[in-house]
């Protein structure tokens, strides 16, 4: 193992809203950035290098923005990746900023994602289709509904499970003030009297549609060690991909999911995910995708998430809270969803999550997802070194 | 931490049209199977994927996805993207054989130009506020760059007449006889317009010296970005590509390749890289013999390394370019140890 030891030394994001036509595209991501630099204590002097991730150029109407945001990223005169894995990407990005300091080439890393979807139009940007491929002809929504249908048909979970995880992400969406949607009062029941979108997914059970940012400083271990009341240390990552579609995929359990989580807990050196790990903030931006990844993840076995669900496990103060932050559930500006995951994982390590603090949290996952169902990047951090 | 070099390069035919889509599939099967029948490698020797490619120049959303179909990614991969040049792509590999985390990492680059206007394709990467609402396309923009050289008496029109000359064994003064296509610019001052792909297979030196006599051992790699602010930058030096280059080794190196779409931006690059006459330039004949975007700049490096390999360079630079008038700029020095 070459791995430098690499740690997350802060973390910003903005206010998540529809449409945040108060500000431009620079004017989001310094938002983020500016907090997050704050938050980690650095100057701009400080900082070797600039990761951006963010969800197609359709989505906003600029071909590489990144390229036109150089100056406002304070990226110029030194070196600028921009990252583009589907809507994984914000966990990817945050990874290719991590491997800039484990490979020993930079001390500290400034990386941010973004979506601005309110500059262009996200359903024209999805809605192209390219000649000789099958149309979806449908949205996210749409496409996912299938793959829940088949979930609940495989495990015979009850109907209502979906519903308990959105109304648990929008109640901890309340507690967190950067959340776009705030519904401290929503329930179970005003869920399943909700509106039917794509059976069996109704309206409240579905991320809304976000503008918004997400920024971390990443450095090494000096600077990790610097970090006042402790920095949140990598302990593993994972990345995996496969194809779309080919004969005999499974997509309710996809392979690419449980195969990089088998490499995140071998490479944590955790036997027992359940046990071990004290909080989770997963991408879910449909409900019933707590549970169908907390199985692809490894957390129980096939068919038993709904049951930790449904028991209760997964709210804060469970055994298991699951995406305390609110989650993608309550804030979903695309390319930044999953950088936001990443980021909440850190901030509960660090013990600066706010209202939403899991006590004694020591190690968090961060899970990001895209595509259809094909694209994954997780890691692992924890409030002490890795052993 | 290992060093890490270049062990095979293939490309694609670099053609004006392809039959084939956007997302580059029939371009990138071919050269796939002629990399692995190169290396002796097969996709289960691949560590880590990673592509450089552009949803703008496709046409449409999540087009890097639909690439993903050529490589047959089942069982699942370790996979990445970027959406810059695919040289970026080879940077972020690069990372990852240094960390320890692969041996070996398949990196590659796609781009179908022909499926839009490139010129007014590429206006989409200005600012959208206050820029691109004026439209000003690729050529024009090099256009300014071109005169502002012209007007401070750092190029004549004849000195790129002769970088085109070179590539082509054409007749400076015919050339110069031909008429303006974007003043000061004429045809043989602009990179065709090109669809094309290429790979790269990277590893570990210790594991390439089993695939190659003499592997590319990439002893550097810098890249930075300028301020995208035509009217704040002097557009006749390329800071980036000084800044990178300082921050390399670049003392005795024999043959470079030039990402320069345009013949003036090879003088800017020449210059801010230091490379005196001693040093072959573009002997692939450069971005101006062939230009597919997204792989033109992952290609120098190939061709690069490919001349390491034969033993036609010891030492040799490939830089690859990305963004108008030469925004962003990427300088690596292969080796021959």
């Amino acid at each position: 193992m070459t791995k430098q030891l690499t740690a997350v030394l802060g973390t910003g994001q903005t206010h998540h809203r529809a449409k945040r036509q108060d500000v431009s595209m620079p004017g989001l991501l310094r938002e983020a950035i500016d907090r997050a630099m704050t938050d980690a204590q650095v100057e701009w002097a400080d900082i070797d290098a600039v990761v951006l991730g963010k969800a197609p150029d359709l989505f906003e109407g600029v071909m590489m923005p990144e390229l036109f945001l150089a100056d406002s990223l304070g990226a110029t005169g030194k070196p600028l990746l921009r990252v583009h894995t589907a809507g994984s990407v914000g966990g990817s990005t945050a990874l290719v900023a991590a491997s800039l300091i484990q490979s020993g080439v930079h001390r500290r890393v400034l990386t941010v994602a973004y979506e601005k979807q309110s500059e262009s139009n996200a359903m024209w940007g999805l809605s192209i289709l390219p000649p000789f491929q099958m149309p979806v002809g449908a949205g996210a929504g749409g496409y996912f509904a299938p793959h829940v249908r088949s979930y609940i048909r495989r495990s015979g979970a009850p109907e209502h499970i979906g519903a308990i995880v959105a109304a648990k992400d929008r109640r901890n969406g309340a507690l967190n003030p950067y959340a776009h949607l705030q519904q401290p009062d929503i329930t179970v029941e005003s869920v399943r009297a909700s509106q039917m979108l794509w059976d069996p997914i109704r309206y409240d059970e579905t991320c809304p549609s976000s503008d918004g940012a997400c920024a971390m400083v990443l450095g090494d271990e000096a600077a990790g060690d610097a970090v006042e009341g402790g920095a949140a240390w990598i302990h593993a990552t994972a990345m995996r991909t496969e194809p779309t579609t080919f004969a005999g995929r499974d997509q309710v359990n996809p392979r690419a999911g449980r195969e990089a989580a088998a490499a995140l807990w071998a490479e944590a050196g955790i036997t027992d995910p359940m046990s071990e790990v004290d909080v989770a903030e997963i991408y879910v931006p449909f409900s019933w995708f707590e549970p169908m990844w907390l199985e692809n993840l490894g957390f129980v076995p096939e068919g038993e998430g709904w049951k930790v669900t449904e028991k209760g496990e997964t709210a804060i103060g469970g055994r298991l809270p699951c995406n305390p932050s609110g989650g993608v559930l309550s804030s979903n500006p695309i390319g930044a969803s999953g950088m936001l995951r990443f980021s909440e994982a850190a901030k509960q390590v660090m013990g600066r999550a706010g209202d939403y603090q899991v006590d004694g949290a020591r190690r968090a996952l961060g899970h990001a997802y895209g595509g259809g169902s094909q694209y994954f990047s997780m890691w692992l951090v924890g409030s002490e070194k890795p052993s | 931490m290992p060093d890490v070099a270049i062990a095979g390069f293939a490309k694609a035919p670099n053609v004006r049209e392809t039959e084939g889509t956007t997302n580059g599939v029939e371009m990138l099967v071919p050269i796939f199977a002629e990399v692995f029948a190169q290396t002796g490698l097969s996709k289960k020797d691949i560590g880590f994927w990673c592509s450089g490619s552009s949803d703008y120049l496709a046409g449409r959303a999540f087009s890097f996805i639909a690439a993903v179909d050529a490589i047959g990614a089942f069982p699942p991969i370790h996979e990445s993207h970027v959406e810059m040049d695919a040289a970026w792509a080879l940077y972020e590999a690069w990372l990852k054989i240094k960390m320890g985390e692969v041996e070996t990492a398949l990196v590659y680059g796609f781009g179908k130009s022909s499926a839009g206007q490139l010129r007014r394709v590429l206006a989409l990467q200005l600012d959208p506020y206050v820029v691109t609402p004026l439209w000003p396309d690729s050529v024009s923009i090099a256009g300014i760059q071109a005169r502002s050289g012209l007007e401070a008496g750092l190029w004549s029109e004849k000195d790129l007449a002769e970088v085109a000359a070179r590539g082509t064994g054409k007749d400076v003064a015919e050339l110069l006889d031909t008429p303006y296509y974007a003043d000061p610019l004429r045809r043989h001052d602009i990179a065709p317009i090109t669809d094309g792909a290429a790979v790269i297979v990277l590893s570990t030196v210790e594991r390439a010296r089993e695939i190659v006599e003499r592997p590319a051992v990439i002893t550097g790699i810098e890249h930075r970005v300028d301020s995208p602010v035509l009217g704040a930058r002097d557009l006749t030096r390329s800071p980036s590509t000084e800044a990178a280059g300082k921050a390399l080794d670049l003392d005795g190196v024999d043959l470079a390749e030039l990402h320069a779409p345009f013949t003036h931006q090879e003088l800017i690059l020449r210059t801010a890289l230091g490379l005196g006459d001693g040093v072959k330039i573009n002997p692939s004949g450069g971005a101006l013999a062939a230009n597919p975007m997204f792989s033109a700049g992952l290609a120098r490096i190939g061709e690069a390394a490919v001349r390491i390999h034969s033993g036609e360079s010891r030492k040799a630079v490939a830089h690859a370019t990305s963004g108008p008038a030469l925004q962003q700029n990427l300088v690596t020095v292969l080796e021959a140890r």
